[in-house]
């Protein structure tokens, strides 16, 4: 088996490996580098619980090749913030109870946070419009849009949350 | 009720100012899930780990004429390729369901199959190898040959003379047949009827299409097989694993790690955990499966499936007094372990929440090619709700009542509880008007009837359908399910071990097995009151068969009320020792110590006071001024069976704009007001009700799994199988009313199933009141543009609309059979 050299930035760190030209990206990020908060529900790229940032976009990594990601910039939940640091999304989907099984809320998280560096303060209908694409079983919804909302008027967008404080 | 378990003796206060229960503290599962440290089974490797893929019939029915592995077995990375005929088990997947008197044929359902494959799907070879893609690869080089044989789909084709047989062995396709009647004769209740309505329903099959599909791994060391699985009983998949590989219990241990989801669909034992077992111990070597999306569509167990013909005999006045039921079940090709059951299931709500004088009952299972239907959230109570709720609707149409009329007139009244029904079943506590009432508060009907006049004008079709639902959970007392009740091979009591540590934190050890609820805090916030700490200090494990004792697992909206109790009597023999050593050191009278504010004292003299850490030191490293016969350590088990069932009801209210051009549905709006006695965590109880809710718009309106008629399987993946949206689904108002249940000291019902049960026939109770100047009456789910589309231009066809057209469809509202599965295939996706 031939291997394709891939080189990209995740989560800030530069990470490189020779990777199987049809990897997809969703499994090199979990079973190559670890980073197994992003997760795989549907294989077709309707749930989006594999949903990271790929040069600030939010994609579906389950149908992304890892070799699509050369010399970009990947951000996944990992990378957002720590139990002592959360990202305003983080505090927010708490503050909110906008998870129960938690499976989906990477990729919500995620998608979310592509939507609002998009538009930093979204109605919502919006913000429902704007998660289409991701699907949870568990809320019924209702409590992650309240969660975006929230983070939305607390800094939502990443890097402004020592500003505008991360609890909601 | 035990001694010292009564509401009125139990002390409950500590830092908290009313105590912890009650309290919408936030969940203590939350930091590893919103960091993506959660741990779930496909998180987890172990060194030298196989990967398993699965070799599945593309035929519905067919003989396996062949199996040639040779090419796969020949690839790189490729461990083994295994037919049934090389891994030989003990025993298939166990039926649990063997009610007294009743015969039900029940086939043999062994992992992989050998002679014949009976659905899409079925497991005919195992490929293991050391890459996730290489043994997907692999598989595909599995070549086997099939012999096609005639295939029935439709359940009730199946049970006509000359269908072709699912199972030659039995010589029919129905499985079983189970009858129940109880209260006045049904029969002379409809002919002496002064109206009878009857309708045929149709309750289509969905997938429970939890977002993290199955998946397990197995390592066997020694004689000692571990499996980690994503299931919803682990003490219960021990026990039958036990049996399939025929070993003992103590050398298998069973872990649940992070459940993304159940929804019923993990309720079960399926055919991967056994490969995975039976694989590891013959190679030796760790092997992990994980589901596809496309194999959780075909083989974890599909939900409902149900064809009801229900007769409502009634009084001019619109008092209803007798209802019968014929039921026809789906129940695929095998048995998974509850699954002729399910419909069965129901049937202490048969009814509602209506005083009725008589109901008949009478179930007919059917054998297809399809995959098994089991559990999918609420099991059952969503059949027998909607086919009640929406014959109410039926009835108030036919005696030109309003609905929420007749329900009132109907209603068992508030001062009849506890309520026996004409079934012999006690309904533990209710206040149905009550609910209701609460819910008008939130809803103006007269201003809502105004603005759907306007709006028609304008000819926009909006509708407002209501359901008043009771659900039967708190599964359950033994003695009514178990062998010498209903049959079910099982007994379904919880158990809870307390146990305080030298410093006064806790750990609760339950067996049921939470996987999302949020069951980690506020089973927390019912052992801190208990205790006097706070919830941050008890830890809840569960999930382990190797931690804590046997229990019973999380389904059926059991784990608050049943397993909940159980921690509460648990950790109040804690107290009571708790309470025996602070009285020794403290120089007074165990019955004079109080627990208040987080702190244990003598009562009346408030400068004698103890902390549980003081207490738990006590216990660990004793005084010598402690009593010899107080026994070291600060631990405490307690198995509950609960007396009754409890019953949960509310009322939910339905708002949705039909576009009679498309036939798409839009919610707009959802008001729900629930009971389900005192709440432990509100924000919990909302979290329940929305995503139970929204799991019923889901049914009513898009999901539905689609076989064709050569029972190919339609719906593979979202792609075809819609699951609701947040552009969906509405923002939901919700409020609750509490009517505590005397059959726990919490007074506490389950929440888990309530908004699903409640959901589907407020939807289409709703989208009816839309279409009705339309000419349409009823209509079956699921109600997508397609199928409201045909029932208007046939209702156009039949005159009775505002413009007849010559357009019309031989698959109407009544028609059976498949009529799309979702907004994204309008047009697809039909068998008729």
């Amino acid at each position: 088996m031939s291997t394709v050299r891939l080189r990209a930035v995740v989560n800030g760190e530069q990470r490189e490996s020779a990777v199987d030209p049809r990897l997809l990206l969703v499994h090199w990020l979990r079973d190559e580098l670890g980073l197994t908060g992003t997760h795989v529900g549907c294989d077709t790229s309707n749930c989006g619980a594999c949903t990271c940032l790929l040069d600030g976009a939010a994609v579906k990594s389950c149908t992304v090749l890892a070799v699509q990601a050369e010399g970009a910039e990947l951000e996944t939940i990992e990378g957002m913030g720590t139990d002592a640091d959360l990202h305003p999304l983080q505090a927010a989907f708490r503050e909110e109870h906008g998870l129960q099984c938690g499976y989906c809320t990477p990729g919500m998280i995620m998608a979310a946070e592509g939507l609002l560096r998009r538009n930093p303060s979204p109605t919502e209908e919006e913000v429902k419009s704007g998660l289409e694409g991701n699907l949870c079983r568990c809320t019924g919804y209702h409590n992650i849009v309240k969660s975006v909302i929230t983070a939305s008027k607390h800094g939502g967008r990443a890097g402004s949350r020592e500003t505008e404080g991360a609890q909601a | 009720m035990e001694a010292g378990t009564s509401p009125e003796s139990t002390e409950t206060t500590n830092g908290a100012p009313d105590g912890w229960v009650g309290q919408a503290i936030k969940r203590k599962e939350d930091p590893r899930f919103i960091t993506g440290t959660g741990r779930y089974i496909d998180d987890m490797t172990i060194p030298g780990m196989l990967h398993m893929a699965v070799v599945r019939s593309p035929e519905a029915h067919a003989a396996i004429v062949s199996i040639d592995k040779s090419e796969a077995e020949a690839m790189e990375g490729v461990v083994a390729v295994y037919t049934a005929d090389d891994l030989p088990v003990e025993g298939g997947i166990p039926m649990v369901w063997d009610p007294p008197g009743v015969e039900v044929n029940t086939p043999e359902h062994m992992p992989l199959k050998s002679g014949e494959v009976k659905c899409v799907g079925d497991p005919v070879a195992v490929v293991l190898g050391t890459s996730k893609y290489g043994v997907v690869d692999a598989a595909e080089l599995v070549i086997v040959e099939y012999e096609p044989k005639p295939v029935v789909v439709d359940p009730e084709a199946a049970l006509e003379e000359g269908s072709p047989l699912v199972w030659d062995q039995f010589g029919t396709n129905k499985t079983h047949e189970w009858a129940l009647a109880g209260g006045e004769d049904v029969g002379a209740a409809i002919s002496g009827a002064d109206v009878v309505v009857e309708q045929r329903i149709v309750n289509h099959r969905t997938a429970a299409a939890a977002i993290e599909c199955r998946g397990c791994m197995a390592e066997a060391r020694g004689d000692q097989i571990t499996l980690f699985s994503s299931t919803q009983i682990p003490h219960i998949t021990r026990f039958l694993m036990a049996g399939m590989l025929g070993m003992s219990e103590d050398h298998i241990r069973v872990v649940a790690p992070d459940v993304g989801g159940g929804f019923g669909g993990k309720l079960n034992t399926y055919a991967e955990e056994v490969l995975v077992c039976a694989i590891s111990r013959k190679l030796g070597r760790p092997v992990k499966w994980i589901e596809t999306r496309s194999e959780n569509m075909s083989n974890t167990a599909h939900g409902r499936d149900q064809i009801a013909t229900i007769t409502l005999a009634a009084k001019s006045d619109g008092q209803v007094t007798g209802v019968r039921a014929k039921i026809v079940s789906d129940l695929g090709a095998y048995f998974q372990i509850l699954t002729p059951f399910i419909a069965e299931l129901g049937f202490p709500v048969a009814g509602g929440c209506y005083k009725i004088g008589g109901i008949d009952l009478h179930f007919t299972g059917v054998f297809t090619n399809k995959f098994a239907t089991d559990a999918v959230r609420g099991a059952g109570r969503p059949e027998m709700t909607h086919w009640i709720e929406v014959m109410m609707d039926q009835l108030a149409q036919r005696l030109d009542m309003d609905p929420l009329e007749l329900r009132r007139k109907n209603f068992i009244p508030t001062d009849e509880f506890p309520f026996t029904t004409a079934l012999d079943i006690t309904y533990d506590s209710g206040d149905y008007h009550g609910t209701l009432d609460k819910l008008l508060t939130h809803l103006d009907v007269d201003e809502f009837r105004r603005e759907q006049a306007e709006l028609r004008e304008r000819g926009i079709h909006r509708g407002l359908g209501f359901s008043t639902y009771v659900e039967v959970c708190g599964l359950a007392p033994s003695r009514a399910v178990g062998p010498q009740g209903v049959g079910l091979q099982a007994a379904f009591w919880e158990s809870a071990a307390v146990r305080v540590h030298p410093s006064g934190s806790a750990t609760v050890y339950s067996g049921s097995s939470p996987h999302g609820q949020g069951l980690d805090t506020s089973f927390a916030q019912i052992a801190a009151d208990r205790l006097g700490i706070s919830p941050e200090q008890v830890d809840v494990l569960h999930g382990d068969t190797n931690q804590g004792p046997f229990g019973w697992g999380t389904y059926g909206s059991r784990s608050l009320s049943v397993g909940g109790e159980a921690i509460a009597r648990a950790s109040e023999r804690v107290q009571a020792k708790a309470k025996k050593i602070c009285a020794a050191l403290l120089e007074a009278a165990p019955e004079d110590i109080e627990l208040a504010g987080g702190e244990f004292r003598v009562r009346g003299q408030p400068d004698k006071t103890m902390t549980m850490a003081d207490i738990a030191g006590a216990a660990h490293i004793p005084p010598n001024e402690l009593p010899a016969d107080i026994e070291p350590g600060l631990e405490e088990t307690a198995f509950y069976d609960p007396e009754n069932f409890v019953f949960p009801f509310g009322a939910h209210a339905c708002i949705v704009d039909v576009d009679t051009e498309t036939g798409k549905v839009e919610v707009k709006r959802w008001v729900a007001v629930d009971d389900c006695g005192p709440a432990i965590n509100p924000m919990l109880i909302d979290g329940q009700v929305h995503g139970g809710v929204a799991h019923g718009i889901g049914q009513a309106l898009y999901e539905q799994v689609v076989y064709d008629e050569e029972g190919q399987l339609v719906t593979g993946s979202f792609v075809d199988y819609a699951l609701p949206t947040a552009a969906e689904v509405p923002m939901f108002e919700t409020d609750r009313q509490e009517t505590r249940s005397p059959v726990n000291s919490l007074g506490v019902k389950g929440v888990g199933e309530a908004g699903t049960i409640a959901a589907t026939p407020a939807v289409v109770n709703a989208v009816v009141d839309a279409l009705r100047p339309l000419g349409i009456d009823y209509l079956d789910m699921p109600l997508t543009p397609m199928r409201i589309w045909q029932a208007i231009e046939e209702a156009k066809g039949r005159g009775e609309g505002p413009r007849a057209t010559e357009q019309g469809s031989d698959a109407g509202p009544h028609g059976r059979g498949a009529a799309g599965s979702g907004p994204t295939h309008p047009d697809g996706g039909g068998v008729a």
